[in-house]
């Protein structure tokens, strides 16, 4: 039996291993030197190797870190709410409304914008946004505007939801659709009404599927360097772009570093939290 | 009469393989041959200065094929070759202000003086430009300028408001006032506003100061910091008015295309940006770039510069000047480069309007981004 055993776990090692080299290889190698290089110092444009915490206190006694950090944080933990609102009504519909066929249809729909370069999605919406673009323009007709709308956090989270928005609604219409449809049935014939519905049966049973579509919208937008930089006129300057500008002048990698595993330290924080939220049994439930 | 045919097709893409495969075996030496003469040549290099309309004639005369690689900002050049082996760049496009940076690294060679035109030069600056030379030891070659001042969209600034720096405070640009998203520039220019002149990057503590002070009184005239091709967009659909920290490097491709932007070098005065070539330390085609250099100060190379399709920048011989003035006596127009004109590159450094680009003399560079960061945040 034993024996068995061991040859089950060598045949599941042999499927396990290339996936935790990767890993090791490219994530906790690249983590690893990214820790290191925050001791480095950089002279003359060329970094250095050695163990001193002028990079950490450099960047962490500056005020203009900490503004770019609570911006940040606020305006992707906007974006995941804007986004999880914006969605849920479609993911709804698809969920409970639409047909097999129509949702699978509307899926497919819905990836297609990921089969277009994110920055060229992003580029688009100059047209659009412009003071002189298409939206102006049709809100001019009514009388209204022109309204600024580039280079202002509007623009950046318009350009977080283009990255993330159509990934929230597929994820929430999964998890909406696996839930057994007698039970919302019955919450209705017990006189549950449309929203209580949705409090109270529909959410509770998704919930580990929402927490994931707002955990990845978080982290996406997060993370972005392109919707803040281009479509939010670097102001004010998310994380990433302070990174950008940190290694620009005097080649400060260290510095950036630092700036990064800031952010990486964070996404651990907010993604355990999240998930230990989705996965924690109610008060009540049977183990 | 279906296999027979099958059989025949079979038999003929079999043989057609084999002569195929038979005449490329036979040919590759003379192919690995024919490859084997044009000569690759690293560069290092702004944008553009690799790009067909720059080099594509000096290949095609030489058989050689130019490998550019493209970098933003002089630390982003230097930290590009401290990271690469020696003798991995031919040729390497630098900013004026980090030539002596390059030498003091060691990473350019010497150059020979009498192998350029520099009893040609249209101004005196030009033939010993400041970092280029040690001593009497010549390591850079000045290929030309663009000046920096006040870039703006002529239908919302008139050219008397855009005379004075004190022209981006106007009530009107608020929040369309963009800043090309570089400390350096931007930086100068509220330096060289608060009548630092010639000094303005040797600034005292007091005059640094002073400098971020009047700064940040710009920040709510602000839209947007970018990067090139953001500015470009901004100033093109009229997002933004106004632009700190450029130039007719980027208004002037607009004007080209008919755009109601227009740059001018206020009265406070303008910066100007030097771009030079140098050799890379242990280049095994020194000979060629040496070549390659020598074309692109002749009249030709000068015109071709100056008609840079990714940015324009003026002649620096007076050769290349009176050759551009004859075959695009429009784009010679446009960027004033005529005796007489207003706004004359050459004239305006006479009358001593022009500021070299150079980096922060009492601050470090990063005291300089740090407030620039401060500045974003505001």
């Amino acid at each position: 039996m034993n024996i068995v055993n061991r040859r089950l776990d060598l045949y599941a090692l042999t499927w396990r291993l290339p996936i935790i080299l990767w890993q090791l290889v490219f994530f906790v190698g690249p983590v690893v030197f990214m820790v290191a290089m925050s001791f480095f110092v950089v002279r003359n444009y060329r970094m250095m190797e050695a163990f001193e915490f002028a990079n950490w206190e450099r960047m962490l006694t500056r005020g203009f870190f900490w503004d770019s950090y609570w911006y940040t944080l606020f305006v992707a933990s906007l974006s995941a709410t804007i986004a999880m609102c914006v969605a849920f009504p479609a993911a709804w519909a698809l969920a409970f409304r639409a047909s097999e066929s129509v949702r699978r249809w509307a899926i497919f729909l819905l990836v297609i914008p990921f089969f277009t370069s994110y920055l060229v999605r992003t580029f688009s919406w100059y047209v659009i946004l412009a003071e002189s673009g298409v939206l102006n323009a049709m809100l001019g007709y009514i009388g209204l505007g022109p309204f600024r709308m580039l280079n202002t956090h509007f623009g950046t989270i318009v350009g977080y939801l283009t990255l993330t928005l159509p990934l929230v609604v597929i994820l929430q219409t999964v998890s909406m659709a696996n839930i057994d449809k007698t039970l919302v049935e019955a919450a209705r014939n017990l006189g549950c009404k449309p929203l209580a519905t949705i409090w109270r049966v529909v959410l509770p049973l998704s919930k580990t599927g929402f927490i994931v579509a707002a955990l990845f919208c978080f982290i996406l937008a997060f993370g972005d360097f392109v919707a803040p930089f281009y479509l939010g006129g670097s102001q004010e300057p998310t994380l990433p772009i302070l990174i950008l500008d940190t290694t620009k002048s005097g080649q400060q990698w260290p510095r950036a570093a630092v700036v990064a595993i800031m952010m990486m330290l964070t996404l651990f924080t907010i993604a355990f939290t999240a998930i230990a939220l989705a996965y924690r049994k109610p008060k009540g439930a049977r183990a | 009469m279906a296999i027979k045919d099958k059989t025949t097709i079979k038999h003929y893409v079999r043989r057609d393989v084999l002569r195929l495969g038979g005449g490329v075996a036979l040919s590759a030496p003379f192919v690995g041959r024919a490859w084997a003469q044009t000569t690759e040549i690293n560069m290092l290099a702004w944008y553009g200065h690799g790009e067909p309309d720059m080099v594509g004639a000096f290949e095609e005369a030489n058989n050689v094929k130019f490998v550019p690689k493209y970098y933003a900002g002089g630390d982003n050049m230097l930290a590009l070759i401290a990271q690469s082996p020696p003798g991995t760049y031919d040729i390497i496009l630098s900013d004026g202000e980090f030539v002596q940076q390059l030498n003091a690294a060691g990473y350019i060679e010497e150059l020979d003086a009498n192998d350029y035109p520099f009893d040609d030069m249209l101004h005196e600056d030009f033939t010993k430009f400041p970092g280029h030379w040690e001593g009497d030891t010549l390591y850079s070659m000045i290929l030309r300028g663009g000046h920096l001042g006040v870039s703006y969209n002529t239908t919302a600034m008139s050219a008397e408001e855009a005379a004075s720096y004190e022209g981006f405070w106007k009530p009107e640009l608020a929040g369309k006032v963009g800043h090309f998203d570089w400390h350096l520039p931007s930086l100068g220019m509220m330096s060289l506003k608060n009548g630092n002149g010639a000094g303005l990057w040797d600034l005292t503590d007091d005059q640094w100061q002073a400098v971020q002070d009047v700064t940040m009184t710009l920040r709510p005239q602000v839209g947007g910091f970018f990067d090139y091709g953001g500015t470009f967009n901004s100033l093109k659909n009229g997002e933004m008015l106004a632009m700190c920290g450029i130039g007719d490097w980027i208004t002037g491709v607009l004007e080209r295309d008919g755009a109601p932007v227009a740059s001018v070098i206020p009265k406070e005065g303008g910066i100007q940006f030097t771009e030079s070539y140098c050799i890379g330390k242990n280049s095994s085609k020194a000979d060629l770039v040496k070549s390659f250099i020598q074309y692109m100060m002749s009249p030709e190379g000068q015109v071709k510069s100056a008609q840079m399709l990714a940015y324009p920048g003026f002649c620096v011989t007076k050769a290349g000047r009176a050759l551009l003035q004859e075959v695009d006596p429009a784009e010679a127009k446009r960027s004033h480069q005529m005796d007489g004109m207003p706004n004359d590159p050459i004239a305006l450094i006479n009358e001593g309007r022009i500021h070299y680009r150079d980096i922060p003399k009492q601050q470090t560079l990063e005291d300089w981004n740090d407030f620039w960061s401060e500045y974003k945040n505001a």
